[in-house]
């Protein structure tokens, strides 16, 4: 890779160090100010009572750590988000890994399914969670009036405990689906020509070589889509919101969720429960990146 | 770690145009191939039809039971009542608004401060740098709460600035640019400053220039990010009139929930935008969300 010429073999003016630090300047004022201030003012906040109106009042030190431990809607909390995490990434990576595979084929019509799998791309986080909302309608939706033709009863979607967090994760599969396929699309096409072309030679198709050359080689993305979606799952907001506002009855109360409601839905400014909780998804968050970099750094010596 | 990350400065992700893929061989495989293809577009693409269907569909054939999927008559009231439900018109305006100011100045800050990395001599570059990139680890959930007192202090809870303060400067971007900028050819850079450009002719009328494919990449992608917020205009917003069209469409769908039409109508207003990025401009947008794909 080519780079730019390292700093000393310039003449180097005066000038120089100053228009550096001008040209950093907007950039760290920025980062300083609504990042790392912040991050710090989380774990002062975390550590603070606070009064009804949110300013913290006196250092409790790990008091709201513990009582997230002891809680039992907290627990129920972390249970929900790992049960997110599982019912967005596995179906989401899976299924465009299918997908992706199915579009590896030579056949009519393959150019504009592509094309079709990218729509998704057009909507937001709130846009698809609206139209996702307009189908689980328990009275007028799409799919309960489709079931009612099948004489099966109607489902509530978003009303029933038992179903409500599947189908928050399931709009949430369908919005990533395009962005998961373009991934996987990615990675396939840097798989080299020539080793496919010898398996083929050897006498490997269809099934055989998805499962022998391409997932093996597709290893790094799938990886990489892995992790991403795990964060994203993590930080999931619009459509519990839009969708259930973390109900019914807790069922759908993700951690990010929880911190919303804890700082800022229905008049609560427990400002020092909700930055506690939000240490909680910071370390998760910090986790699944270190271990990104991590296992992506032994693939880089490997490679 | 620079190996590992992939941005429009690597070569483009897109489809190779002559890849030769295997055909299914048997009769049998072509249709098994064909049947879950086509099951899996009807799948992912019945949301997306039905909700321009349903935008056009009148009150009672929407909400028939069961459900038609086909609207018998093309009536544009839904339409109408969207705009006047909530104030379409001037959320669009603010979200527009919003995405543009912070997509220009991402772009200025992560240009300027790119540069000082890649051409100027920065003190401890190296521990700089990295603090730039330790903010990327930094879920925009955990740091909401500060950030929403912070800005709600200085009174700007409900106003523009609240909006887009926070966004004003990114590392991603800076990242992205520094990477590209640091493939610029040294001749280039020496015949230039041997032409007598110094810093800030070199960096307007060569660098900026010749870099446009990543800074188109990078604005698509932070224009989408921006306009697809939805926790921070939330919190941050009070009225109607300063909220963006994320959240205009979530109160729209909680006030008119017995009049489904109407929703979708706001849908498929919403969605004009986006849906002509994803149309006609799928080369600009592949590149853009790949490049999101270093996060």
């Amino acid at each position: 890779m080519p780079t730019a010429p390292p700093p000393a073999a310039r003449p180097r003016r005066l000038g120089e160090h100053g228009l550096a630090w001008a040209f950093l300047l907007p950039s760290v004022v920025v980062l300083v100010l609504f990042v790392a201030y912040p991050l710090g003012r989380t774990l002062y906040l975390s550590a603070h009572a606070n009064d009804l109106f949110g300013a913290p009042s006196r250092y409790v030190g790990w008091k709201h750590y513990a009582d997230l431990l002891a809680s039992a809607e907290f627990r129920d909390t972390l249970l929900t988000t790992a049960l997110f995490v599982l019912f967005t990434v596995v179906p989401g990576v899976l299924g465009a890994l299918a997908l992706v595979l199915l579009l590896e084929n030579r056949i009519r019509g393959v150019r504009l399914l592509r094309s079709a799998f990218a729509l998704p791309f057009a909507f937001s986080v709130a846009s698809a969670s609206v139209v996702f909302s307009v189908f689980y309608n328990p009275a007028s939706g799409v799919l309960n009036g489709l079931l009612s033709r099948l004489h099966l009863g109607p489902v509530g979607w978003l009303t029933d405990s038992r179903y409500a967090l599947l189908s928050v994760a399931a709009a949430t599969v369908w919005m990533n689906l395009g962005y998961n396929v373009l991934v996987l699309s990615a990675g396939i096409g840097s798989i080299p020509d020539e080793i496919t072309e010898a398996a083929r030679l050897d006498g490997a198709s269809g099934l055989r070589l998805a499962r022998s050359v391409t997932v093996p080689l597709l290893g790094p993305s799938l990886f990489f889509l892995v992790v991403v979606s795990t964060v994203n799952a993590l930080q999931s907001f619009g459509q519990i919101h839009v969708l259930t506002r973390g109900g019914p009855d807790g069922a759908t109360r993700t951690l990010v969720y929880s911190v919303y409601q804890k700082a800022f839905a229905y008049g609560s400014s427990d400002f020092g429960t909700a930055s506690a909780q939000a240490v909680v998804l910071l370390v998760v968050v910090l986790a699944c990146t270190a271990l990104q970099f991590g296992v992506l750094e032994r693939k880089v010596h490997y490679a | 770690m620079t190996a590992t990350l992939t941005g429009p400065t690597a070569p483009a992700p897109a489809r190779p145009a002559r890849r030769r893929r295997p055909r299914p061989r048997t009769l049998l495989g072509r249709s098994l191939v064909h049947l879950l293809l086509l099951g899996a577009a009807l799948t992912v693409l019945f949301p997306v039809y039905y909700v321009f269907a349903g935008a056009f569909m009148r009150p009672d054939e929407i909400a028939s039971y069961p459900p038609a999927l086909v609207p018998h008559s093309l009536t544009g009231r839904n339409f109408s009542g969207a705009v006047h439900a909530v104030p379409l018109a001037r959320q669009y305006a603010n979200s527009v608004l919003v995405a543009g100011a912070v997509t220009a100045a991402q772009l200025l800050t992560s240009v300027l401060a790119a540069y000082a990395f890649v051409f100027l001599p920065v003190r401890a570059r190296r521990v700089v740098f990295g603090a730039f990139l330790a903010t990327l680890m930094v879920p925009w959930e955990a740091v909401v709460v500060p950030n929403y007192l912070t800005l709600s202090g200085w009174g700007l809870g409900n106003t523009y600035f609240g909006l887009v303060l926070p966004f004003l400067a990114s590392a991603f971007g800076t990242f992205l640019l520094r990477q590209s900028f640091r493939q610029f050819p040294a001749e280039l850079r020496d015949a230039a400053r041997i032409d007598g450009a110094g810093h800030w002719r070199f960096l307007w009328r060569i660098l900026v220039p010749l870099s446009r494919p990543t800074l188109a990449a990078l604005a698509v992608y932070v224009f989408l990010s921006a306009w697809n917020q939805y926790f921070w205009p939330l919190i941050i917003t009070r009225t109607a009139e300063m909220q963006t069209l994320q959240i205009g469409l979530s109160t729209l769908r909680d006030s008119e929930m017995a009049d489904p039409g109407l929703i979708l109508a706001g849908v498929v207003l919403s969605l004009l935008p986006t849906l002509a990025l994803v149309l006609f401009g799928q080369r600009f947008l592949v590149r853009g969300l790949t490049t999101g794909a270093v996060r």
